[in-house]
């Protein structure tokens, strides 16, 4: 007030005034917002020092005082609520999960895309600020602290592989920065990890896999042979299916674990069981095509029911040669890699946004699969993060806790553009999502979904309540 | 001035610098800092065996995975403090790394790499065996209440960085002082002319076993601290990655002296954290240079410095 009483009193001001308020009025936004960060450069290093409190001080109140008598600078003021919100995007460009890393970056612009055409987070811009985390662990925690400390993110997202969630989450608790994680792995409900890491854009392994056991059982055979990889991943299927098929009167009978490094497989199939109904496979990595290869050459036409996850094939054309066997097989699907008929509208305008056609593929390049029963996770989860600001009202890092807070408020996911998954329902105290998983079959070289199970049958007890812990 | 007065000076300095850093550089250069002090002291410990004696180990992510699973599992599974998990870790290494200086040196050159690369592997895929125990590829975390040493909270910025600094003190004195000592003269006498050192009636296996201990003990010490400071213990620091990364670090910094592990290992990780935010293909970014270094001096940074500046150097 009194530096507005100053300058109506000073005509150079007068002149001064009526200049920027013109400049002003004509800068767009990106305008503004690059003079915010330009001041911003400038100044960066003096309140980056640590321990220069008194410094901060002395620039904190030079800076008021100049705003004061400076119209220059209370534009930069102004401009603070235009700032756009920062999403850091913990993104695998290059590692083992480099394929799935393109297409989750490819589903984050096009989810960011529209989330700014339909004005953004409380009328601010969304940024996306992707760093590579090489698909490590180490590296992973690293870039949280470039986005927590000098990209100045407002949260982080985006992570799929596990190990590299759960070496990322306690930095994430460290910094107090909300880890919006698309990882479909149970380390989040199992509460192994903290406050400040939340999947609700994707189900959980526990989930899935039990809520396929009575399709499984009902529908394909009692007598499973499980066949695994011997790390982490696969044994949360062992440990979470067998439990499962049980109490549909099913039983295991055997479970073969196949070290990661295998790459031939002839010597593990001698050990099925003759009596085995069903083969449950997951196995993940690049040496995939040559398992169903031999496995097909291992049985021939006289094979049992087959049911498998799509993770094994996420971004392979189901067409590639040798993969021939697996006509007639079952896989679960996170979500429909081809359009089914019953198509939604969501799913519809989803695919067009990201630039997936009715196959799954590119629709640049139709060599180019996607990672579609995994990739929707991303779109739903920034969808839910644009959600949460808007109901705490976000303004920046002070109100992470009050984000957090208004995520695990959540419950109902409605079916809609923002979940175009499906609907699902999420759970505040594990901070894990659920939602409905579909149960496809290959025909005709196509997976045709037959089964989609209801969100209460991957219910299961929960493990943790984050909502006890403090900020 | 002495060189040993120098070279004392010199490394009593950079440890100053450290000091004063921390109340001067940004939030984010400080949390990396304490990252890359604790990872020098990886590289220190490579340094003894590759600097110093002339072995190529491609297997020391075992002995840096020893000492981690060695705290972390203490921790998870015996409910042991941290600073007793730590020693945990440090005597797991120091056993691990005795057995496996016995058995692989026996062999020399590239055999040596081998056996060494192969040990490792065969710890790594112990580690995915023993999934039960150690959560496979995934890991564990170490929760923050636990990770406290004297009420000190390790998750603290300000305490985690002066933790770090203390083990990369402590270990930057000790290879200095080993450096200095007649037994550190050894193995330089070892690795200019193994035969001429056995010839002058030092008994050069009992030489190089110690340093493989003391090389991976070292590790360890590190592995033990990175798992305890950063809250998460995972089988990907025990794959074939974090035993090339050392390798990478000791020669960009300058192998066969004392203050390079911690250049190479400054150098090596502001490269990447730079070039990843020019280019996806950072990668490329980084072999470049790499490629340019190993050109134009090919005896690491600190190894030109010593070379053309500072001859004293150890």
């Amino acid at each position: 007030m009194l530096a507005v009483q100053r300058m109506r009193q000073n005509p150079l001001d007068k002149l001064f005034v009526r200049i920027q308020t013109h400049f002003t009025a004509k800068a767009t936004g990106w305008q503004i917002r690059r003079g915010t960060e330009m001041a911003k450069k400038l100044i960066k290093p003096i309140l980056d020092t640590r321990r220069g409190v008194l410094q901060k001080m002395a620039v904190g109140a030079g800076a008021l005082a100049g705003a004061s008598a400076m119209p220059g600078l209370m534009r930069y003021a102004q401009a603070q609520s235009s700032e756009p919100i920062k999403i850091g995007f913990q993104c695998h460009k290059t590692g083992i999960g480099a394929a799935y890393g393109r297409w989750y970056e490819r589903t984050s612009d096009a989810a960011v895309a529209r989330i700014n055409d339909m004005g953004g987070i409380n009328g601010r811009p969304v940024e996306l600020v992707i760093e590579d985390d090489g698909t490590d662990p180490k590296r992973g925690a690293e870039v949280l602290e470039k986005f927590a400390k000098q990209s100045n993110c407002d949260v982080a997202f985006g992570t799929l592989f596990s190990h590299v969630v759960i070496g990322s989450a306690p930095t994430a608790g460290e910094l107090k920065l909300p880890y919006f994680v698309v990882s479909e792995g149970h380390h989040v409900a199992s509460g192994m990890l903290n406050r400040y890491t939340l999947q609700p854009g994707i189900t959980d392994v526990r989930s899935q896999v039990i809520a396929m056991a009575p399709f499984v059982a009902d529908n394909l055979g009692k007598k499973v042979t499980m066949i695994f990889p011997d790390f982490a991943f696969g044994h949360d299927h062992r440990d979470y299916f067998s439990a499962a098929i049980k109490e549909q009167g099913g039983e295991v009978i055997e479970m073969i674990a196949i070290p990661p490094t295998e790459t031939s497989f002839t010597k593990y199939f001698p050990k099925i069981p003759r009596e085995t109904e069903v083969i449950y496979h997951v196995m993940v990595g690049p040496a995939v095509l040559t398992f169903v290869k031999e496995m097909g050459e291992f049985f021939g036409s006289n094979k049992p029911e087959i049911f498998g996850f799509i993770d094994s094939l996420e971004a392979v054309d189901i067409n590639s040669p040798g993969l021939e066997f697996l006509e007639g097989t079952y896989f679960w699907e996170g979500n429909p890699r081809y359009a089914q008929a019953d198509q939604t509208s969501f799913d519809k305008n989803y695919r067009e946004a990201v630039g997936v056609n009715d196959q799954g593929s590119s629709v640049t390049d139709s060599s180019d699969i996607s990672t579609y029963a995994h990739m929707f996770g991303c779109w739903e989860t920034l969808n839910v993060i644009k959600k949460g600001m808007e109901s705490c009202d976000y303004k920046g890092p002070d109100d992470r806790p009050a984000l957090i807070e208004a995520v695990e408020a959540m419950t109902d996911m409605p079916a809609s553009d923002d979940h175009p998954q499906g609907t699902k329902e999420f759970n505040g105290k594990t901070h894990q999502a659920f939602g409905h998983q579909y149960i496809s079959q290959v025909k005709d070289k196509k997976l045709n979904v037959v089964h989609t199970t209801p969100i209460e049958a991957g219910y299961y007890p929960d493990e943790v309540d984050y909502t006890k812990q403090p900020f | 001035m002495r060189p040993e007065t120098k070279s004392l000076a010199l490394h009593l300095g950079l440890l100053a610098l450290l000091v004063i850093a921390q109340f001067v550089i940004s939030p984010f250069h400080h949390g990396n800092l304490s990252r890359i002090m604790v990872l020098a002291v990886f590289a220190m410990g490579y340094n003894v065996l590759f600097g110093y004696v002339g072995l190529l180990s491609l297997g020391h992510a075992l002995f840096f995975s020893a000492g981690m699973y060695g705290m972390g599992l203490a921790m998870q599974h015996l409910g042991v403090s941290a600073l007793a998990a730590i020693a945990v870790g440090i005597l797991s290494a120091f056993v691990l790394s005795a057995v496996v200086g016995a058995v692989a040196l026996r062999t020399t050159g590239v055999a040596f790499m081998i056996v060494t690369l192969m040990l490792a592997q065969a710890g790594y895929l112990a580690i995915l065996y023993f999934g039960t125990y150690t959560r496979g590829d995934e890991g564990f975390v170490i929760q923050p209440e636990f990770r406290t040493i004297a009420g000190l909270d390790l998750t603290d910025p300000t305490v985690r960085y002066f933790a770090a600094f203390l083990v990369l003190a402590v270990c930057l004195l000790l290879t200095l002082r080993l450096v200095h000592s007649s037994f550190g003269r050894v193995l330089v006498a070892i690795r200019e002319n193994e035969e001429r050192a056995r010839m002058l009636g030092y008994d050069v296996f009992r030489h190089k076993l110690i340093a493989v201990v003391i090389s991976g003990t070292l590790s360890g010490t590190a592995g033990a601290v990175y798992g305890l400071l950063f809250g998460y213990v995972g089988a990907t620091f025990a794959t074939v990655q974090y035993s090339i990364l050392p390798l990478l670090w000791v020669l960009l910094g300058g192998a066969g002296t004392v203050i390079g592990p911690f250049i190479g290992t400054l150098f090596m990780f502001y490269l990447i954290d730079f070039s990843s935010g020019l280019t996806s293909a950072y990668m490329v970014v980084a072999g470049v240079v790499l490629v340019l270094l190993t050109l134009f001096a090919p005896q690491g940074l600190a190894g030109e410095v010593k070379r053309r500046l500072l001859p004293w150097l150890p």
